[in-house]
């Protein structure tokens, strides 16, 4: 079961919601909803699953209704229709006694601009959800110190948030969404008004804690890049609706629609996509019993200049090499066994494309693919490696 | 060759006036009770507020003005300022008719704020009230402030109490608008945040708005102050004690120099009162400690940070109503 199932989460703006709805359900476009009722359909339908654990990116551009889904989560907006639940509880039904409860022991959140309390310490401010939660003092700041120490900022508890460079600041924000060791913890846009390097820092804060703590975390961008890099799935959010659900890499690859395809046409496809997304299966191997005549006739009539050979479990035990095989020919050698050189490069088949770049340049055979134990998936060929990278269907031949 | 009944109809006079005049004698009947209420408690706490500022010498007084005035501005001007100035008006013979002003401004501003920052609290938080209130503001303000004298002294008779009533009707509306204005104007973000970690509506509102609102709501009362000052002055002409009723018997008297001496008590008086609530108002004095800001990363101006961050149009900007609202409920 997911930590948080959201279905038929909807939102509009505006005084009489209930004719956008009938509208909306009639699979009419926000826009000619606002023409004929005057209702902004900020959200509608989203249908979400989030795993515990998981660090769930929602993505789209401004106005796409990203930050109203995620302030729906926690009803800092109401929504208009649909449900929230956490752990099977129904968000969307407690009370306001209940949601303060719930906001305090499971939802936390990080804001766009740092929303820190200019009044209080740092110290203060991470101690917040915890004050709020009447917890007393001692164990509150003992806990809001733990979470700086967490984000590196354990010897400024007593500076006021103005005294801050805007990353430290948002380092508070992010201890303050820590301390209280919500179960969920919402970050609208946290980077976002960060300056680059210093959001690339944040970033890798990010993932650091992430790797350690195990949050389920919602996190809004506009940035894809920044989704590719943190996100374990994204999705993509267009003028309120959900346009695709998936990990970077299977968005990249298989984008759903001409918007998706579009929008991640200039993401760095080297950084998302893995060699299994260049890969393909060896047109054919050969075992290290064949007999180099045969081996060789056959690079002849495929014009190649080398081919894997594996042993009978399969996994690669050296190239055989068209020169190699000749020379061994001449010596008089029957089989191929001992004509095998280590002329080839092997990656693991998550291996970025960036990666293997590197590795394409020097060897006559294509990048072996393989497992742990050295078992060959698949094999990619430079033509496949530079396709894959240029967002064209890999139907090269090489 | 105009219409007879055009003419008759421009003619028509609304007779607003008398029907006023008989509304204010069908409410002075009817409420006296009320009103006798208002005159004995106003009154009493007036006396004694008197007395307290009158009772010690003006020396001792003079010097528990330039004490305050120490506190509040952390320097030595105010203070020189102020104890030459009171000595002054007690060399003019006018001490004790200041400290009876004061006194008049003193509960006036406090009645004033009792009333008025709770009003703004409510048009912050409502969108009803705000409309609502705004317009009868403006009434308040702009009706010249010798009708308020009038009617007062009709409600209350002569004496400190319409004085007091007349000013806090003149001078309350800065307190409503700027406490509203100051709570509107904490940043929407900050408030999301502490709804977001699960406040109470009350803690809201005392943990983080009111405190960020505290430099406007300052200014408010500064301006209620000033305000009632000046009604407090005016009300010499119905009876109220004090430099207003010294500048009004000088008036009277053609008295060129005792209306001098009066005008240059309240001159003092609305200078100190003014520079003292002014630097109370002024925003962190003192609470937030001094240290060289981090140049480990660079800072951001927000100006800076919005350039990358587009706002989210349409449907996100229009929520913040809603939200605050949906929040609180």
């Amino acid at each position: 079961m997911p930590k948080l199932r959201v279905r038929g989460l909807t939102k509009v703006f505006g005084p009489h919601p209930r004719r956008a709805l009938e509208l909306m359900e009639q699979g009419m476009s926000r826009s000619d909803i606002l023409e004929r009722t005057g209702q902004l359909l900020a959200v509608a339908e989203v249908d979400l699953d989030i795993d515990e654990g998981e660090l769930f990116v929602v993505m789209g551009l401004s106005g796409s209704g990203k930050s109203t889904v995620i302030r729906m989560l926690n009803r800092l907006i109401e929504p208009t229709a649909g449900t929230v639940e956490l752990d099977g509880e129904r968000i969307d039904q407690l009370s306001p006694a209940e949601l303060r409860s719930m906001r305090q022991r499971k939802l936390s959140m990080v804001f766009q601009h740092f929303a820190l309390f200019p009044h209080r310490t740092v110290g203060e401010n991470a101690a917040y959800g915890l004050k709020v939660q009447g917890i007393d003092e001692d164990e509150a700041r003992e806990r809001a110190l733990h979470a700086l120490d967490t984000v590196g900022l354990g010897d400024r508890v007593d500076a006021y948030p103005h005294e801050l460079s805007g990353g430290m600041q948002q380092r508070v924000g992010l201890a303050r969404g820590l301390a209280t060791e919500a179960d969920i913890l919402l970050m609208d846009e946290p980077f976002s008004a960060l300056d680059p390097l210093i959001r690339r820092d944040m970033q890798d804060l990010l993932a650091e804690l992430q790797a350690e703590l195990n949050r389920t975390i919602v996190f809004i961008t506009h940035d894809l890049n920044e989704a590719m890099r943190l996100g374990d799935r994204i999705c993509v959010l267009k003028d309120g609706r959900v346009v695709q659900v998936g990990t970077g890499a299977e968005i990249i690859d298989n984008p759903a629609n001409q918007y998706v395809a579009d929008f991640v046409s200039d993401v760095d496809r080297s950084r998302v996509l893995t060699a299994v997304h260049a890969m393909r299966k060896p047109r054919r191997t050969f075992s290290p019993k064949d007999s180099p005549r045969e081996v060789l006739d056959w690079l002849d009539e495929q014009e190649f200049n080398g081919v894997y050979v594996l042993d009978s479990e399969g996994r690669v035990l050296g190239v055989a090499r068209d020169d190699r095989l000749a020379a061994g020919l001449r010596s008089g050698a029957t089989t191929i066994e001992n004509l095998l050189i280590e002329d080839y490069a092997s990656a693991q088949h998550d291996t970025l494309l960036s990666e293997l770049a590197g590795l394409a340049a020097h060897h006559t055979v294509p990048i072996a693919v393989t497992d742990e134990t050295g078992k060959l998936f698949g094999v990619v060929p430079r033509a496949h490696l530079l396709a894959a990278l240029s967002n064209e269907e890999a139907e090269v031949d090489a | 060759m105009l219409n007879p009944l055009l003419a008759q109809a421009l003619n028509v006079e609304l007779p607003l006036g008398d029907a006023a005049d008989t509304g204010v004698r069908w409410v002075i009947d009817t409420f006296d009770w009320l009103f006798s209420a208002i005159r004995f408690i106003v009154g009493g706490i007036v006396d004694y507020t008197e007395l307290a500022l009158i009772t010690p010498s003006p020396l001792i007084m003079t010097a528990v003005f330039a004490g305050i005035a120490l506190v509040a501005t952390r320097s030595w001007g105010l203070p020189v300022f102020t104890i030459v100035a009171f000595l002054l008006v007690d060399a003019m013979g006018m001490f004790a008719f200041a400290m009876q002003t004061l006194a008049l401004v003193f509960v006036a501003t406090v009645l004033a704020v009792i009333i008025g920052v709770p009003l703004g609290i409510l048009a912050a938080r409502n969108e009803r009230v705000s409309t609502t209130i705004k317009p009868i503001l403006d009434f308040m303000q702009t009706m010249p402030s010798f009708v308020y004298l009038l009617l007062a002294v009709f409600f209350f008779r002569i004496g400190r109490v319409p004085g007091v009533m007349s000013a806090l009707i003149f001078a309350m509306p800065p307190a409503v608008r700027l406490t509203e204005l100051g709570i509107r104007q904490v940043d929407a973000e900050v408030v999301e945040a502490a709804h977001a970690f699960g406040a109470r509506p009350r803690e809201v509102l005392t943990g983080v708005q009111l405190p960020l609102a505290r430099a406007s709501i300052l200014a408010g009362i500064n301006q209620v102050i000033m305000l009632s000052l000046s009604m407090v002055v005016i009300a010499g002409l119905g009876g109220a004690p004090g430099l207003g009723a010294e500048v009004v018997r000088a008036v009277t008297r053609m008295d060129i120099g005792m209306g001098i001496e009066g005008g240059l008590g309240v001159v003092a008086l609305a200078i100190y009162l003014d520079r003292v609530t002014a630097a109370f108002g002024r925003e962190g004095r003192g609470r937030r400690k001094e240290g060289p800001a981090s140049t480990d990363e660079q800072s951001l101006s927000d100006d800076d940070a919005d350039d990358d961050t587009p706002a989210e149009g349409g449907g996100d900007t229009s929520t913040t109503a809603t939200t605050t609202s949906g929040a609180t409920s």
